[in-house]
């Protein structure tokens, strides 16, 4: 038996207690959730996509449960990165845990709005979500193209005092291209995946479950494409990867560790159990022990060929 | 920290068709719950991931009741379970009735159809200040518990109990009056509650559905509009889950 496991991982120079965060929009601003999980536990809370201006998002229904997953069409209701700084980083702040700011925007400005106003504040890193693709304008037309994608990511570079993860869109044919471009535009990190455009119709009402008509497609029943897209975009490019898409337990977790991944992500898991995080954290440091894994980060990439 | 309870199944029967009533035995969920309070139930089929939102019913000790009516696959489950079985259960959730703005006046609880169950704990609480108006299709059910605390009128649709119609219907039938309003039900009913109390100025207060994820107001799935800006969410909606699912008629949009 070893005594002394290390679950520490560092991702473009910032250190992180151990490679557990939460995905972004899953887990509100950390608040709600910190009544059922110790957020000092977490390796990073990442917080719901923020605008330079509230967005109300848009018509209910909004959610709707597939077989192992679920749909979401959101479409990033959020009140605005003033609110964030003014009330949701200080609440993060009393907290021993990374803090991760995940931006969007309608247009290249706003985006680059948003990264200029958190230049002083008290966030780690910043996630710059190119692939929502719950939003008309923005968002996912960043994410589904190389060119657009390398461009927006040098514009919020030049004003983002943080490091910044390009959170990239599974809504792609070729993932390895999107890596490539982020990395290519000075991206620090990139961050996959994000759901998966679907949609579904309810054949008694004959009608759209979603009010969007399409939504994001999250939980188990995308982990394998997410295990996939996250192998081919950590060998496409040198930067520190977080693997997501889902990740419902430890198993999961490590998964997305041997893929490639340098840390995960846990969305839609905590809508299944509150407390899930704290689980998934304990049952990688039993693997390690179970394993006499010393050391978390030899896990990282370490999938035998 | 909060977490799941692993509750024990006291009791599970059939009190109409597909309606149930299932007691469970919990820790600490059925001594804090509120009145129109909810809790989030876990199905075991992992192919189901999230959780059902079901309305608290009623309180004894330890012991709390819900009813529910079987909508699909995630409530069939729940009918399925047997004595002894456990199901894991999040809550109490979300704000539930003002009975302390309720003391010394009388109140009308209007529900209709599967918004009945949940005020069978705020009659519980009001007692002989509340009257219930009941609104079903054509098949009673609870109805003799809710005569154990108030007075009760009832609506059908097929007219073969009570007044022929809605809960509306019975309450100009009756002439009953009130000084608040309580309504759970089906939102075109809600709507017309909403008029009602408009038309009579009284004070009212509605309990929404929504499709939720999380249910402790993180995911912004289950929001409604809101007539003013939420002071939390910085625009025009309100998160039922968080926020309700008990909201004064005038605030929300429906
Ligand atoms: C605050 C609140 C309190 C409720 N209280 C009760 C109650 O006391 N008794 C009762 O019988 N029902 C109640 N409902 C409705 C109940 O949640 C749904 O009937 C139930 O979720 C249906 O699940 P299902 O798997 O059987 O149906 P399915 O249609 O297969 O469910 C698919 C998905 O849609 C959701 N869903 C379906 N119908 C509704 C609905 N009407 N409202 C919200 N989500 C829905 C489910 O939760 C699930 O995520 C309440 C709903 C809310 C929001
Ligand atoms: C309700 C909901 C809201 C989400 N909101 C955001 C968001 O604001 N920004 C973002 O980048 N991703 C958002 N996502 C995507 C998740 O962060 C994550 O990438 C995706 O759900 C896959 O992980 P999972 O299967 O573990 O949920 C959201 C997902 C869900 C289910
Ligand atoms: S269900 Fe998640 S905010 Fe209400």
């Amino acid at each position: 038996m070893i005594s002394d496991i290390c679950m520490g991982v560092e991702l473009a120079g910032v250190t992180f207690k151990n490679p557990v965060m939460v995905a972004s929009g899953t887990f509100g601003s950390g608040e709600e959730y910190g009544e059922y999980v110790d957020l000092n536990r977490l390796g990073a809370v990442v917080t719901k996509g923020v605008a330079n201006v509230p967005w109300s998002g848009n018509p209910t229904p909004r959610i709707a449960e597939t077989c192992g997953g679920m749909l979401n069409a959101i479409g990033l209701q959020n009140p605005g990165v003033e609110v964030l700084c003014q009330r949701d980083l200080p609440f993060l702040k009393q907290y021993d845990t990374r803090v991760i700011v995940n931006v969007c925007g309608r247009t290249k400005e706003d985006y680059c709005q948003v990264v200029e106003r958190l230049a002083g504040e008290a966030v780690d890193m910043l996630e710059i979500n190119v692939s929502c693709p719950n939003v008309k304008e923005g968002g996912i037309a960043f994410g589904q193209d190389a060119r657009a994608l390398e461009e927006i990511t040098r514009a919020v570079k030049k004003y983002a005092a943080q490091p910044i993860i390009l959170k990239l869109s599974p809504n792609v044919a070729n993932i390895g291209e999107m890596a490539r471009a982020a990395e290519a535009g000075g991206a620090d990190a990139i961050s996959l995946i994000n759901t998966l455009t679907g949609m579904k119709i309810d054949i008694h009402k004959r009608a759209f479950a979603l009010a969007n008509k399409t939504g994001g497609l999250s939980g188990p029943a995308v982990k394998p494409v997410a295990v996939r897209m996250v192998y081919e975009a950590s060998h496409a490019c040198t930067l520190p990867v977080i693997g997501m898409g889902g990740i419902q337990n430890a198993e999961d977790a490590i998964e997305f560790l041997l893929a490639g991944a340098s840390a995960v992500s846990v969305g839609t898991a905590n809508f299944h159990n509150p407390c899930v995080t704290e689980e998934i954290i304990k049952g990688i440091e039993d693997y390690l022990k179970q394993y006499e894994i010393q050391d978390i980060q030899s896990l990282i990439g370490a999938v035998e060929s | 920290m909060k977490q799941k309870e692993r509750c024990k199944i006291i009791r599970q029967e059939r009190i109409g068709t597909d309606i149930y009533s299932l007691w469970l035995q919990t820790g600490a969920i059925a001594q804090a719950a509120q009145p129109g309070q909810f809790v989030m139930l876990y199905g075991t089929d992992r192919s189901r991931l999230l959780p059902r939102p079901i309305s608290i019913c009623q309180t004894d000790g330890a012991a709390l009741r819900l009813v529910y009516r079987v909508a699909g696959e995630g409530t069939r489950e729940f009918s399925y379970l047997e004595l002894g079985h456990e199901l894991e259960v999040l809550g109490p959730l979300g704000n539930g009735f003002p009975i302390q703005e309720a003391k010394g006046k009388q109140v009308l609880l209007l529900g209709g159809g599967i918004g009945i169950p949940p005020m069978l704990e705020t009659a519980a609480a009001l007692g002989n200040q509340a009257t219930a108006v009941l609104g079903y299709r054509n098949e009673l059910f609870l109805k003799e518990e809710f005569e154990a605390f108030c007075p009760v009128s009832v609506a059908t649709e097929d007219g073969s109990s009570g007044v022929k119609g809605n809960v509306l219907d019975a309450v100009r039938e009756g002439n009953l009056s009130a000084d608040m309003l309580f309504a759970c039900g089906p939102l075109p009913m809600l709507r017309a509650v909403k008029a009602y109390a408009q038309e009579m100025q009284i004070p009212c207060w509605i309990s929404m559905e929504e499709r939720m994820a999380c249910g402790i107001g993180a995911c912004l799935g289950c929001v409604c509009d809101s007539t003013q800006e939420d002071a939390h969410l910085h625009v025009h909606r309100k998160r039922v889950c968080k926020d309700g699912p008990v909201f004064l008629s005038t605030e929300v949009k429906l």
